[in-house]
């Protein structure tokens, strides 16, 4: 033991006292959780500077102590055994044991943190989950989507009747409006800012074949699937989020039914049944946009337009349309309903999900435009 | 000696629109008592709950908590009364992207200035008195029902707060979960002295716990007592739920 008596001020707040004095730690007051914080804050500076090897912590003082308390005296007694001190509760009111005994922990306690990954060991992960899983499980979504699409096109009886009107009403009907407005905006703009290129060639006629083949061929189709994504395939993924985390899948599944086939073919056909119509308006409202931008900066008259577009346009121009609007509509609802069908946790998944089904399905759609343009090119 | 009142309501009313949820209610808890409200689905136990908890405004009528009156209060003293409050939610309402130890050490990190290993520390030893240290690790949506209502729990006790809200805790536990649900409640009754207002109609739970009841039935608190009057209480309502402990051999399995 130490010979020399040290007395140092630990800490002193109006609730607790805390005073170490020789080879005893003396408390007096509340140790409840504000004054536990401040006692180990406080004691933490003093570990290393405790004179003995043997340190009695005086409870007799102690008036009240709650759990922060008594893990704060487990918490000062194994920082103290680390710096060499073994340190003893001595006395205490009964009220103050009691407490003690409620909380304090029998064992040591180790608190094991998971082992955290290195980033070889993590890139090797999510390489093979992306492959092993995620790509499986959108192949197998992918292939039975859209076998049941085809096998269920003349059974209606496994779908709730009327659901495919109301699929397409939400889908595509709902989402008319927004996708005639912004073709039109987008079909003035580009007639807009051709027109000062063409204009000092005297080429103003071809403002037409500029407009309508842009259009036609590409603002127009890929506005309204990238319009569609952003709205309905959201929608899609929320929707069978939300149904996954509230059971409603595994109740439709335990009822005897498909979920694919009731919940998801009748989006599907919906949106192919829509889509190709939204196509169809987002090129006339962009060609009009491009015909009123035409006539105002270039006194380019209607007729002459019109005329003029009956030469250039193609039937393959709607053909190709129409494959694109399937294809469209397919990886929508496809991916609209793999990543609803991939939360897991409630929530703030289903928001996640949702946010991740719109990007990747609007990427999807520009990949599948730029193969496509490619093909009918 | 007189207990000092924990919880006091006077003359309550609160409607949604033109329907009347509560009408007139007028009732108090004990400090180190455990108060049950009970009724059957739509007596308007839940809206109470939320008026104690300052979730809905009152309207009119007075509601005090630990003595404030919580339609006076400010917003920082109002944070400074749900400091010492615990709530406990039917569904657990655990924060589905942390883990069950950032769950439970949330309040502590965000109103106290501990150490970490310390904060971890206490939170390890809370989730050990309702037997769920295994899960420290784990999240909300690896757990079962049972387990995430332990969780919870411990959570709304980690900051030893002198009263705490339960709602509808036994909802959906199998009888040996609820049992042990209702242990630890009464342990912390009984051993921390915490003041428990209980909102539920597990009849076996309030046979259990309850020191006190509040029973309500359409809005309306059709009796306020001690357990042992509820029991023999001859009001129409009170006496068909409790019915079952007319019989006396029933009383004694019960008992």
């Amino acid at each position: 033991m130490n010979s020399k008596r040290i007395n140092t001020d630990i800490c002193s707040g109006n609730d607790l006292v805390v005073r170490l004095e020789g080879d005893t730690l003396v408390m007096r007051g509340d140790l409840l959780l504000g004054e536990a914080s401040a006692f180990v804050n406080a004691f933490s500076r003093h570990f290393r500077s405790v004179p003995a090897h043997q340190l009695r912590i005086d409870l007799n003082g102690l008036k009240n102590i709650d759990s922060a308390g008594v893990m704060a005296l487990y918490y000062t007694k194994k920082k103290l055994k680390e710096n060499g001190v073994e340190a003893e509760l001595e006395g205490g009111s009964a009220s103050v044991l009691d407490k003690i005994r409620l909380f304090y922990p029998e064992e040591e306690m180790s608190v094991v943190l998971p082992r955290r990954q290195g980033f070889l060991e993590q890139t090797g992960a999510r390489v093979r989950e992306f492959f092993g899983l995620f790509m499986m499980e959108f192949l197998l979504l992918a292939s039975n989507l859209f076998y049941w699409g085809f096998a269920d096109l003349f059974r209606p009886s496994v779908r709730r009747r009327g659901d495919v009107v109301t699929q397409a009403t939400l889908i595509g009907v709902n989402a008319a409006g927004i996708v005639v407005f912004l073709s039109f905006v987008i079909g003035f703009v580009i007639a807009l800012h051709s027109a000062g290129q063409l204009r000092p060639f005297g080429a103003n006629i071809f403002i037409v074949d500029l407009v309508v083949f842009s259009i036609m061929s590409q603002m127009g189709p890929l506005l309204a699937a990238i319009l569609v994504a952003g709205r309905s395939g959201s929608a899609i993924a929320a929707e069978i989020g939300t149904m996954k985390v509230t059971a409603e899948l595994d109740a439709i599944q335990t009822m005897g039914l498909h979920p694919i086939r009731f919940l998801l073919v009748p989006k599907l056909y919906a949106c192919m049944l829509t889509m190709p119509f939204l196509i169809v308006f987002a090129n006339v409202a962009g060609i009009t946009g491009g015909a009123l931008a035409a006539n105002i900066y270039l006194d380019i008259t209607p007729e002459i337009f019109i005329n003029r577009m009956r030469d250039i346009m193609m039937m393959k121009d709607l053909y190709t349309a129409l494959v694109k609007s399937q294809v469209y509509a397919g990886i929508i609802v496809l991916t609209g309903s793999f990543y609803g069908l991939r939360v897991l946790r409630g929530a703030e998944d289903v928001g996640r999900m949702t946010t991740i089904a719109v990007v990747v399905s609007i990427t999807l759609v520009i990949l599948a435009d730029s193969v496509l343009g490619v093909i009918f090119y | 000696m007189e207990k000092e009142k924990v919880v006091e309501v006077q003359r309550l009313h609160a409607a949604f629109d033109d329907t009347v949820v509560l009408s007139d209610v007028s009732f108090s808890a004990y400090e180190g008592e455990i108060t049950v409200i009970l009724g059957g689905s739509g007596s308007g136990k839940t809206t109470i709950l939320k008026h104690l908890l300052a979730l809905y405004p009152v309207k009119r009528g007075n509601v005090f908590v630990l003595g404030n009156d919580i339609t006076r209060l400010r917003e920082t003293e109002l944070t400074e009364l749900y400091l010492k409050m615990g709530v406990f939610y039917q569904s657990g309402a655990l924060l589905n992207s942390l883990t069950v130890a950032e769950n439970v050490a949330l309040p502590l990190s965000q109103h106290a200035d501990l150490p970490k290993e310390l904060v971890e520390e206490i939170v390890y030893m809370k989730l050990g008195l309702v037997n769920m240290s295994h899960a420290f690790h784990l999240y909300p949506s690896q757990l079962s029902g049972g387990m995430l209502k332990r969780v919870a729990l411990a959570r709304a006790i980690v900051m030893d707060p002198p009263i705490l809200f339960c709602d509808e805790p036994g909802a959906g536990l199998d009888p040996v979960s609820l049992e042990s649900l209702d242990r630890l409640i009464l342990n912390l009754k009984n051993k921390l002295g915490m003041s428990i207002i209980l909102v539920t109609h597990e009849l076996t739970s309030i046979l259990r716990v309850a020191t006190r009841v509040v029973f309500l039935d359409q809005g309306v608190v059709v009796f306020e007592g001690t357990l042992e009057d509820a029991l023999d209480n001859d009001h129409p309502v009170v006496g068909e739920f409790f019915s079952v402990m007319k019989n006396e051999n029933m009383r004694k399995l019960l008992q």
